[in-house]
């Protein structure tokens, strides 16, 4: 009931912040659409030599790019929030760590999901077949919206809203842009490049979500897991931060 | 029994003792104002009074209630209204209210319930379809101080309701918290002597981490041998004359 109350609140903060609305739900549109007209003028024979750009791998990617912005949603929610006296006020009432994390999560997911939806909605008109798998594909970014919203929860939690924009907006979004396979196969790199893609959850994330969206099922979890894995722990330690910082000493 | 009893209450940092060894009561039902100039302790004593920062040593009982042991129980009872002006901006005066209601457990009628009766007692039947930003400030700090309330609190800690309010948006808000006294335990930090004057049952006039004296208006003005309760203040905050 708390965490509901709560989740409403935060809700009505997103909703009503037209900008990050409108920036959050429209960036996957845009990029889908001038990558598709970059992938347009490309010659032919170099197109087809390049399959990263191809419709089915660009949109699962582009759908997992995009949510590393709601990690700085998230971040400025919460650093917005303790900036002011109202988290105060928050703390000094009956809600728990565990409580405000959800609250600040609930209505971020639901974002998450329409921002993959009109992802989905966009690849269509530029040429991805409609199928169910499309859906399950949505489905799998799930975790990996987990992840960006966690990050920006102990971004949002220990620093402040100047940070905030450095750590989640330049930061997380370059490491997710650079280690994810969607602009570049970090194998044509190697090395240490390549083992720390596969040592963060971007690249699997998308992965798992092309192979949904290909509808190679038996593929999808042993992709998943690893970002299932990175999404349980990043929560908890978003929780557990949050905790220290209500229950401060200091 | 005591609304509020603290025992050697103590907080450090580091080396710095914000607040030392501190026995204070306060009465149910009292309004008891804590004034001090800055760095003597009052708004780390709310701090660790409403579970906002833990004592480093020592504890608090809250109509029995540990402020170690039990804050889930505090936190219940208590109501905070914090320095700032402490309201979501982005909601409306009536959305803060319930949302005040909901989160100590209120359901959604009940939250509703209270929320009109809340904006009928402040007179905010006016403004209650307004986002909280758009109100002026003595607006904005009524409105705080009506979300502390809407959960029926044993307990209401003011920091320094006024600080920053013109002179008729500041006289409009003491009248909403003597309107409160009697009725629930109220303690009060403010810079301004005359608001404590004014409203408070008790006085603690904090120096250093300590209550270097306490009682009415007018006991600390005989106690500092004066007519005047700046004087007084000055006398007792200042050279310390206990």
């Amino acid at each position: 009931m708390r965490t509901l109350a709560f989740a409403s609140r935060n809700t009505k903060e997103i909703m009503r912040d037209l900008m990050t609305l409108l920036f959050g739900l429209g960036f996957p549109l845009v990029l889908m659409t001038l990558l598709s007209a970059i992938n347009a003028s490309i010659p032919k024979e170099a197109a087809e030599a390049t399959t990263l750009f191809k419709i089915q791998n660009l949109a699962p990617g582009i759908s997992v790019f995009g949510l590393s912005f709601i990690a700085l949603f998230s971040a400025m929610l919460i650093s917005k929030d303790r900036t002011t006296s109202f988290v105060l006020r928050l703390f000094t009432s009956p809600l728990r760590a565990s409580e405000f994390i959800l609250g600040y999560t609930l209505p971020l997911l639901p974002m998450s999901i329409a921002q993959t939806l009109i992802c989905y909605a966009a690849a269509l008109i530029f040429g991805l077949e409609f199928n169910a798998n499309i859906l399950l594909a949505v489905v799998v970014n799930l975790p990996i919206a987990i992840v960006f919203i966690s990050v920006g929860f102990i971004a949002g939690t220990l620093l402040n809203e100047k940070a905030v924009g450095g750590v989640c907006g330049a930061l997380l979004t370059n490491l997710s842009a650079w280690f994810s396979n969607i602009w570049f196969d970090t194998a044509l790199v190697g090395g240490w490049f390549e083992s720390l893609a596969n040592a963060l959850p971007f690249a699997h994330a998308v992965n798992a979500a092309r192979y949904a969206v290909l509808g190679s099922f038996s593929e999808i979890m042993p992709e998943l897991l690893p970002v299932i894995v990175y999404a349980v722990a990043l929560l908890a330690a978003a929780i557990a931060v949050f905790s220290v910082k209500i229950n401060s000493k200091h | 029994m005591y609304a509020i009893k603290t025992e050697n209450l103590t907080k450090k940092f580091k080396e710095k003792v914000a607040v030392n060894t501190l026995n204070l009561t306060v009465n149910e039902g009292e309004l008891y104002a804590l004034l001090g100039v800055n760095g003597a302790g009052k708004s780390t004593t709310i701090k660790m009074l409403s579970c906002l920062t833990a004592p480093t040593e020592g504890d608090a009982l809250l109509l029995g209630s540990s402020i170690v042991k039990d804050r889930e129980a505090v936190k219940q009872i208590i109501n905070v209204s914090p320095q700032e002006t402490a309201v979501a901006e982005k909601l409306s005066v009536r959305e803060n209210l319930e949302l005040i209601a909901r989160i100590y457990g209120s359901d959604k009628r009940t939250a509703r319930l209270r929320a009109d009766e809340i904006i009928e007692k402040f007179d905010m039947q006016e403004i209650a379809g307004s986002r909280a930003k758009t109100l002026s400030g003595g607006w904005q700090r009524r409105l705080s101080i009506a979300m502390a309330l809407i959960t029926e609190p044993k307990i209401l800690f003011l920091d320094e309701p006024t600080l920053g309010l013109d002179v008729l948006a500041r006289r409009e808000l003491w009248s909403v918290i003597e309107n409160l006294k009697g009725k629930i335990t109220i303690i009060l930090t403010t810079h301004y002597l005359e608001e404590a004057e004014s409203l408070s049952d008790r006085i603690g006039i904090m120096a250093k981490g300590r209550v270097k004296a306490e009682g009415t208006a007018q006991e600390l003005k005989s106690l500092a041998d004066t007519d005047n309760f700046e004087e007084a203040f000055i006398r007792i905050a200042g050279e310390g004359i206990l």
